[in-house]
């Protein structure tokens, strides 16, 4: 989430002296043979929204399930608020989740579904009501709290299960693809909504995702997951700007990968030999890398500006020829084939009308771009 | 689908439904016979049900066989959701195989085969045979029953809903009380109806287990019969075909509800 210059900064994962709400130490989870979760260790810190992404199978969910209690660690520990939970059943941990298929009770009602977990808390049984008119408040289903879950939309059903996880008001709210049954439009609307409860009541949410965008839009950091490892764990930006490896770059968004050998050419700048005869690609790395190593430049289509005359003035430029235009409304993405049959996307905005183009099929372009717009990477 | 009437399909259906019921409708017309032999027809007439109903070894056999059929179907009904529960929630262990076909076996063994060996464990545990007897006998082999039809509904259960009662607060068995229970009802009350209509017309395993105070009513039927069939038997019979068919339309009209309402609610989900 981006914050606004005249807030503190919320990122109490830069602070050392910040306590995490839950700390994954060494955590290693074997089904069988396969191990789902290899050697983690992870902090996750009060009020984060903090998002699991990766493709199925990468151990996002058995994380998310270690958290809830129903999967025990095979090695390892989880400390909730430095307690360690693998001894705690589900019933008594102070998590609550939402289940990717909702898992509201067909036989009771919107209002019983939400108050299920305070009668069984110890929460007084005259203070129920009132705590679940205020659930339905917050999710908007006031006059719906009579009506069976097969008797309300999708969207509404999954306000449900959202009302009916926060209302015992967990220390740490799991979701697990909450939006995953919604249709696209609805979907965004309730991501909004999600960020705005989950600031609205303070409780640290941990979503689980395959939606890429999903992760960008409601997270205060995102971890990218891979065959039960951390790829890398960083805010939105951070993840898009300037991933880690081609594995992250590649997952989120959109992007150019063009492999080279690296040459050293000043503190952090980097020349990339990448096609014979033609410029080196200039960029960026923080990291040292080694003469001539291969390495692998990544730059995202919206960095790589295209235009019919050579370009003045820009550190990278690449001569190529159109050879596909992908039209999406907003934007235009522009597929160009340059030197060796490598073919480079430049996305461009759509700013004026479709009939003003004047870039077509088969023109010869130059693309170019800075060389701090893409970054270097080893793996 | 092919609707058009064909003299083949209808010789079929024919045949079949007489083949099935015929012998079932000749009793139930002869239990209105008013003529004492059997076999000749003398009028209608409802004398037999009223003889019926001052006969005491009847209405005591009776007595004895409702009794036994609400306690074993009772038990049954416990054991057998047990079992359909354990089977289909433990997921995969050694001898899961083993377990689920040792329960489904008593289904195709013969049943002179299950009322002797009962008979063989009461006399070694020294039982006094009675209508405690034939009840444990009838929970044995009904609980097999019950454990298939409730098993099948459980197979569609979506297990999240569980894991949701135990993540809200619920105790393994609160979970199984308030959510598994009363989802899975339908299934469970139709393997009631089943074991209830099994255990009131078993004769063979009954025979095996009973003592000689506790006579079912399909023991009776078949004593008196060896003496000779009379009206008052085929009035009895009828009875219990009512009893019996009341029994299985209710059990399936129970389930095929709850698929109905079931599908419903998926088909509202989906359209969402």
């Amino acid at each position: 989430m981006a914050q606004p210059a005249n807030r503190p900064v919320f990122a109490p994962w830069n602070d050392p002296n910040e306590k995490p709400l839950i700390r994954f130490q060494n955590v290693t989870k074997k089904f069988g043979e396969f191990v789902a979760i290899d050697d983690l260790t992870l902090d996750i810190f009060r009020r984060e929204f903090f998002a699991l992404l990766g493709p199925s199978g990468c151990g996002k969910t058995t994380l998310m399930r270690m958290l809830a209690g129903f999967e025990a660690p095979t090695s390892g520990t989880i400390l909730l608020d430095g307690v360690d939970i693998a001894p705690i059943p589900p019933n008594k941990r102070a998590t609550n989740m939402m289940f990717q298929s909702y898992a509201l009770f067909p036989h009771l009602t919107v209002w019983d579904n939400i108050a299920f977990g305070l009668k069984r808390s110890d929460m007084a049984k005259d203070k129920i009501p009132a705590r679940v008119e205020e659930m339905l408040r917050l999710v908007r289903l006031e006059k719906f709290a009579k009506r069976k879950p097969h008797q309300i939309s999708g969207g509404q059903r999954q306000r449900v299960a959202l009302a009916r996880s926060l209302a015992k008001a967990p220390k740490l709210l799991l979701l697990d693809e909450p939006l995953g049954a919604l249709d696209k439009k609805l979907r965004q609307d309730t991501q909004f909504e999600l960020m705005d409860i989950q600031e609205k009541t303070g409780t640290t949410f941990v979503i689980v995702t395959h939606d890429q965008e999903e992760a960008m839009t409601v997270a205060s950091r995102v971890a990218v997951m891979d065959h039960g490892k951390m790829i890398q764990v960083d805010t939105p930006d951070r993840i898009y700007e300037t991933p880690n490896s081609v594995y992250v770059a590649d997952f989120i968004g959109d992007v150019n990968i063009i492999e080279g050998r690296a040459v050293r050419k000043g503190d952090d700048k980097y020349a990339i030999a990448w096609a014979e005869g033609q410029p080196d690609i200039l960029g960026t790395s923080s990291a040292a890398i080694d003469q001539g190593t291969r390495v692998h430049f990544a730059i995202r289509p919206e960095k790589v500006a295209i235009a019919s005359e050579r370009p003045e003035g820009r550190a990278n430029v690449i001569e190529g020829t159109v050879s596909d235009i992908a039209y999406l409304g907003n934007i235009s993405t522009y597929k160009v084939e340059v030197a060796g049959g490598r073919m480079i996307k430049a996305q461009v905005a759509n700013e004026r009308r479709l009939a003003r183009r004047d870039i077509t099929w088969d023109d010869k372009v130059f693309l170019s771009f800075t060389d701090t717009a893409g970054v270097v990477l080893l793996k | 689908m092919n609707r058009r009437f064909s003299w083949f399909n209808a010789t079929s259906l024919t045949l079949g439904f007489a083949f099935l019921y015929l012998p079932m409708i000749i009793l139930i017309i002869f239990s209105f016979n008013a003529s004492k032999l059997v076999t000749v027809w003398a009028g209608f007439s409802t004398k037999w049900y009223g003889e019926l109903l001052g006969n005491q070894a009847f209405l005591d056999a009776a007595w004895v066989t409702l009794k036994v059929a609400v306690l074993s179907s009772t038990l049954a009904t416990v054991l057998g959701t047990m079992a359909a529960y354990v089977l289909v929630r433990a997921g995969r262990f050694a001898g899961r195989t083993l377990f689920s076909g040792m329960i489904y076996a008593p289904l195709v063994m013969p049943e002179v085969i299950t009322g002797l060996a009962m008979l063989l464990l009461f006399i070694s545990i020294g039982l006094d045979r009675g209508v405690g007897t034939i009840v444990l006998a009838h929970t044995t082999f009904t609980m097999c029953y019950v454990s298939v039809v409730v098993s099948s509904r459980l197979v569609t259960f979506d297990k999240s809903l569980e894991e949701a009662a135990l993540d809200l607060g619920c105790t393994p068995f609160d979970a199984f009380r308030s959510v598994t229970l009363p989802i899975i009802a339908p299934a469970v009350i139709s393997g009631w109806l089943l074991a209830f209509t099994l255990s009131l017309d078993d004769l063979v395993i009954s025979q095996f287990a009973a003592g000689p105070s506790s006579t079912t009513l399909p023991m009776k039927i078949f004593s008196s019969v060896r003496l000779g069939v009379s009206p008052e038997i085929n009035a009895l019979s009828t009875l219990m075909i009512s009893v019996v068919t009341v029994g299985v339309i209710t059990a399936s009209l129970v389930s095929k509800r709850s698929i109905a309402r079931q599908r419903a609610e998926e088909q509202a989900a989906a359209r969402t």
